[in-house]
């Protein structure tokens, strides 16, 4: 007998869906590119604008730091959530009801005009003006670093309570101090939990940063507006600061899609990155 | 006459609740070293509480339980006890081993890690030295060649001789078990129980708690039967499983069998 060719089942429904979709998205791309009022050589001409990168640059910045900032004070918050201390539980619990309950604009908007209540700060040798300290880049990180924290934190937590309490209490009864029980055993089994959530995260800031362009922290979108406030080629900075975003977020994207399969493969094993940072300690510790 | 020795295991009226609940009413108890000593009793009667108390896993709401003659996770100055640290805690864990029911190997590290991380870092053996004693455990617990395995490539019975391994590597001079078979398939429980035969045999002072008669039997010197929070019996191993006094053992007993 001879091999019969296989037709799969078609859907109608489906396939009449998607003629209304291209059609409708075909139409869209006509109306943008045939519009006499985008300047289409704007795009070109300002894409690598040497202002435009610059605010590139800070946008790179604001999310590096913020969320080095965010990972590190997110997990002293997870820590103090599931303390024995009741000072500490409720602490950390205010702080991240509080900073995910307001919105990140009115926080950023609130760094920026601190100095309407608090005009000087005395550090008791030297009394400094807060304008000087607190600047719009200051306001702006602080805003980001402050309020990710607090959706670090609940990460983190989450990532802490899936490890099994039972090695904890392995290591516990095998003589390890309540630190290197934490470091060793249980926050690399917590990482694999929480790395795909801090990914996520990391490419939603590079969105969020945009928001301290109200403060005109020059981020990149603090720079296109400065730029179509003057020639007012609003649409065509538009396009150009998205096209950069979708790059950015796209390359974010790229990596982490990296890291996730590494940690997929190792399915036990802690991320190389970690088990490196562990060795170091451990010659630092054996010399002192 | 001999001189008195310091029991390794001495507990004294120790009592424990959750909340309104008494699970611990009263236990007092000691284990000689060297001393192979099988704790039994229906579930729920708080076998492992008091096990967890040994080891300060629980604290323990009064009472006193010292580990060859040290108290157990207080400080006593003048008429109070004061909780230790976590890190001194740390220290007095170094020398009494456990394994647990559920094994709980560390889920980020290979066998040989397993076994060799707390040496190193808990006692400062040189890591060279921790992975060939390592090397002698797992063969002693007739595993060697599984060094690069981690726990999730092990069958129960596996990684609970590998949790063995571990506990020993730290030369404790105590080994607690909580119900070491409880979680394994049945042809896998003797594998485990020929490893605590051996062990029993070096000399070790273990306190087991478990629902292996025929193994409390045969090697334990001595069985202490608990049920809601109070030992009920104790007494040589064959006695009190041939011949319990009490009628709560008896009934237990006839259940298991
Ligand atoms: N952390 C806890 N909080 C509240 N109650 C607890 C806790 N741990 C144990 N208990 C209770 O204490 C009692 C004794 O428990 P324990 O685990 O010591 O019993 P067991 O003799 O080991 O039983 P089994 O044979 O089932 O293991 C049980 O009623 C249990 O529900
Ligand atoms: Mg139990």
């Amino acid at each position: 007998m001879s091999e019969q060719k296989i037709i799969p089942a078609r859907n109608p429904g489906q396939v009449a869906i998607a003629i209304v979709l291209l059609f409708g998205v075909g139409l869209l791309i006509y109306l943008v590119i045939s519009s006499p009022f985008i300047t289409w050589a704007a795009i070109p001409q300002f894409i690598l604008d040497e202002t435009v990168v610059d605010g590139i640059k800070l946008t790179i910045l604001f999310t590096v730091l913020a969320m080095v900032i965010s990972i590190v004070a997110g997990a002293l918050l997870a820590m103090m959530r599931l303390a024995s201390n009741p000072v500490l539980v409720n602490f950390a619990g205010l702080y991240i009801w509080f900073f995910r309950g307001t919105p990140l604009l009115v926080q950023i908007i609130f760094w920026f005009n601190i100095q309407l209540f608090i005009p000087s700060i005395n550090l008791g040798f030297v009394v400094l003006d807060t304008n000087s300290v607190v600047t719009a880049f200051v306001a702006a990180l602080l805003a980001l670093s402050l309020n990710e924290a607090a959706y670090m934190a609940e990460i983190m937590r989450g990532g802490l309570m899936a490890v099994d309490s039972g090695q904890g209490e392995a290591a516990k009864a095998l003589g390890y101090t309540p630190v290197q029980a934490m470091l060793r055993i249980i926050f690399p089994q917590a990482l694999r939990v929480i790395i795909p959530p801090i990914g996520n995260q990391t490419i939603s800031m590079l969105k969020t940063t945009s928001l301290v362009s109200v403060v005109a922290a020059q981020d990149l979108l603090t720079r296109v507006q400065n730029i179509y406030a003057r020639n007012f080629l609003i649409i065509e900075l538009l396009i150009v600061a998205s096209i950069w975003y979708l790059l950015m977020t796209t390359v974010a994207s790229g990596l982490q899609y990296l890291i996730e399969r590494r940690l997929g493969r190792a399915t036990y094993e802690a991320p190389a990155v970690w088990r490196a940072a562990m060795r170091i300690l451990r010659s630092e510790g054996s010399k002192g | 006459m001999s001189m008195p020795v310091t029991p390794m295991v001495e507990a004294i009226d120790v009592r424990k609740s959750f909340g309104l609940l008494d699970v611990l009413k009263g236990i007092t108890l000691s284990i000689q070293k060297g001393e192979v000593v099988c704790l039994l009793g229906p579930s729920g009667s708080g076998k492992s509480t008091f096990l967890r108390c040994v080891n300060h896993l629980e604290r323990m709401t009064s009472g006193k339980l010292l580990v060859d003659g040290e108290l157990i996770g207080y400080h006593q100055r003048a008429d109070a006890l004061y909780e230790m640290s976590g890190s001194e805690l740390a220290v007095q864990r170094r020398d009494i081993g456990m394994v647990f029911q559920r094994f709980n190997l560390f889920a980020n590290h290979n066998v040989l890690e397993n076994i060799s991380l707390a040496p190193i870092l808990n006692r400062g053996v040189a890591r060279k030295e921790a992975e060939a004693d390592a090397r002698r455990l797992l063969q002693m617990v007739d595993l060697e060649g599984r060094e690069t395995a981690y726990p999730h490539q092990l069958s129960g019975g596996q990684q609970q001789r590998v949790a063995i391994a571990r506990a020993l590597a730290m030369k404790p001079k105590l080994m607690l078990f909580d119900e070491p078979t409880s979680a394994l398939d049945p042809e896998l429980v003797g594998e485990v129980l020929s490893v605590m035969r051996k062990l029993a045999q070096d000399g070790m002072t273990m306190l087991v708690v478990t629902h292996e008669l025929s193994f409390a039997r045969e090697v334990a010197d001595r069985v202490i039967f608990m049920d809601q929070g109070v030992v009920v019996e104790e007494g040589p191993a064959r006695s009190v499983i041939d011949t319990p006094q009490h009628e709560r053992t008896q009934t237990f007993l006839r259940r298991m069998h």
